[in-house]
């Protein structure tokens, strides 16, 4: 009895049928892709993206050369020189990053007692050129100033889990 | 032990199509025409390359050739610290990461012979179900892909977008999410993920998996492409290592889950499936079946994780081998201090040996690690699922057509990542 019911199915294409039947029925269905250069999905706050310095509200910057992030970075991209300012605080002098090999763990994030260095949500700084990806302290400061209200807000919502 | 055989009603709508393995017929003096298959090749899962020996167009010797992607893991991780070595084990297998994070954490965590809490483990597991949904879809979008279905693909796609929405909002990345650590999980899970996952948990099963099952289940083409192909005996997946859907589609019960139960496995309530026939079309229906068992491990797990494990520590409270938290770190000298080891330093795992291994969404997938009482391992040795099917393609797909290659290569769930390391 089975057999024959397989035979009439087979005969009957009854496979093929309900299969196009349901690729047709999704030419109706919402369309779930965007256009990704002007729409993207959301994010959440935990998202790690492009690297950023931060500063404090009054304009000094919070990165204080300990040297943690360096030291935790697997792919070891970060390089830090330091040494002390005129008026006597530890600061770098070069903080490079370099993005080509970066693995973006956050771990850089994680182990920055200041909040200075952070990931953020910017994911597209593609560049043609391999040296536009090698970031030094103004660019990653600049970066910084650009984004800082959403820096802060991540970093904020994101606090009770950390 | 209880069991699925999913295969047993299904194969009845099957057609039989006995001739699948071909004698060739060689004349004398003749020589065997080679092909070179891949590292190009689209259908190849990247970076597979496959010297093929024909007759024709049937296979009489099929040879793998790996390394094409090696990267020297297992070489790196000595000189990295046990926290460092974690986001390395994401880029392995890179289409099931966080179930790699997890051998990892097991084999760490069985050397310092530490507990980690309950909500550590079950939010390991619903990940590690989550992981395996990927990969057995992108695996199921692929192999359709191969064989010539396009449309699986579409839809099997989309429903892994969901799935890396999950990890981007757990632990901040789509893919290599770094999220398991030695001692527990990074971070507690955001508000609201139990219920998103729940939501999508649903509409995958009631939606998607009865789509995927009704394009291939009975479909024609499907069943002629990969009923009869590559079949495996019970006694050649055990002689070759196979492990995981490729060992289970051969009939034989074996999931270290069930048979060696690590985390919460012996807690939750799930049924191994196992194939009949060994063919390509009983390991496509095991692991459409393994999906429906990781769906209702999740459900469990998600129960769980909202009900009596709230509001609990999600990494365990001792502070030389996970970081304090932020805030005591910011107030506390002594917090910072374990901070500042954490971070530099890491930490000491006594000296020793151990072997951990999980069930991958491929098969066993394990970690020989040596510790000689410092802050990085000694030696690492990683056991990989795929290298053992690897070399499986050979016998596998010894008297088959041409075309049979790229069903075997994808029955067989190949990916470079972790075969080359």
């Amino acid at each position: 009895m089975k057999n024959t019911v397989r035979i009439v199915r087979q005969f009957f294409l009854i496979d093929m049928i309900k299969g196009f039947a349901l690729t047709f029925k999704m030419l109706f269905a919402k369309k779930f892709t965007i256009l990704y250069p002007f729409e993207s999905t959301p994010i959440s706050p935990r998202f790690r993206g492009e690297h950023a310095l931060r500063r404090y509200p009054n304009g000094e910057e919070r990165c204080i050369a300990c040297k943690l992030c360096e030291a935790i970075c697997p792919a070891q991209a970060i390089t830090i020189e330091a040494e002390p300012r005129i008026d006597g605080s530890r600061r770098t002098t070069r903080y490079d990053i370099d993005m080509v090999k970066c693995i973006y763990c956050g771990l850089c994030e994680e182990a920055c007692p200041v909040d200075a260095i952070v990931e953020g949500p910017n994911m597209d700084f593609s560049a043609e050129d391999r040296k536009k990806l090698l970031y030094t302290k103004d660019i990653l400061l600049a970066n910084g100033d650009k984004l800082e209200p959403t820096l802060a807000e991540r970093l904020k919502r994101d606090a009770p889990y950390r | 032990m209880s069991t699925v055989t999913t295969a047993a009603e299904k194969q009845i709508l099957t057609a039989t199509f006995s001739e699948n393995v071909i004698t060739p017929n060689r004349t004398e003096g003749e020589q065997p025409f080679t092909l070179n298959f891949g590292p190009q090749h689209p259908s190849a899962h990247g970076v597979l390359r496959l010297v093929l020996e024909m007759e024709g167009e049937v296979i009489t010797k099929a040879d793998p050739h790996i390394g094409l992607l090696h990267r020297g893991t297992e070489k790196l991780i000595e000189n990295k610290t046990y926290i460092q070595a974690l986001p390395y084990f994401d880029r392995m297998d890179y289409v099931s990461m966080m179930c790699q994070e997890h051998v990892w954490c097991l084999a760490t965590e069985k050397l310092l012979g530490i507990e980690i809490p309950r909500r550590a483990q079950y939010i390991r597991v619903m990940f590690s179900e989550l992981t395996r949904i990927a990969n057995h879809l992108l695996w199921i979008g692929c192999h359709a892909l191969d064989i010539g279905a396009m449309a699986v693909m579409l839809y099997s796609f989309k429903e892994r977008e969901y799935l890396y929405d999950f990890s981007e909002e757990v632990s901040g990345a789509r893919m290599h999410a770094n999220y398991f650590r030695p001692g527990g999980v990074n971070r507690d899970l955001p508000e609201g993920l139990t219920h998103k996952i729940t939501k999508w948990n649903d509409n995958f099963e009631k939606v998607v998996i009865p789509m995927l099952e009704t394009l291939l289940d009975e479909n024609r083409i499907w069943k002629q492409r990969t009923v009869g192909i590559g079949v495996v005996s019970p006694e050649e997946a055990q002689a070759w290592g196979f492990t995981g859907p490729m060992l289970r589609g051969s009939g034989i019960e074996w999931d270290l889950r069930k048979s060696q139960p690590y985390e919460c496995y012996a807690e939750l309530d799930f049924a191994i499936p196992v194939g009949q026939n060994g063919d390509c079309y009983d390991r496509y229906l095991c692991r459409m079946e393994e999906m429906k068992q990781s769906v209702s491990l999740i459900r469990q797990c998600v129960a769980k994780l909202e009900g009596e494990l709230a509001g609990q520590p999600c990494k365990i409270q001792n502070f030389k081998i996970s970081p304090p938290k932020r805030n005591d770190m910011k107030s506390s000298m002594e917090a910072l201090i374990h901070h500042f080891k954490y971070y530099t330093e890491g930490f000491h795992v006594p000296a020793g040996e151990v072997y951990a291994a999980i069930e991958a969404p491929k098969g066993e997938m394990g970690v020989y690690l040596v510790s000689d009482d410092g802050p990085k391992p000694w030696r690492v040795k990683v056991r990989a699922p795929g290298y053992a099917h690897l070399q499986g393609l050979d016998f596998m797909s010894k008297g088959h057509l041409l075309a049979d290659v790229t069903t075997l290569i994808g029955t067989t769930d190949v990916v470079f990542g972790d075969i080359d390391r």
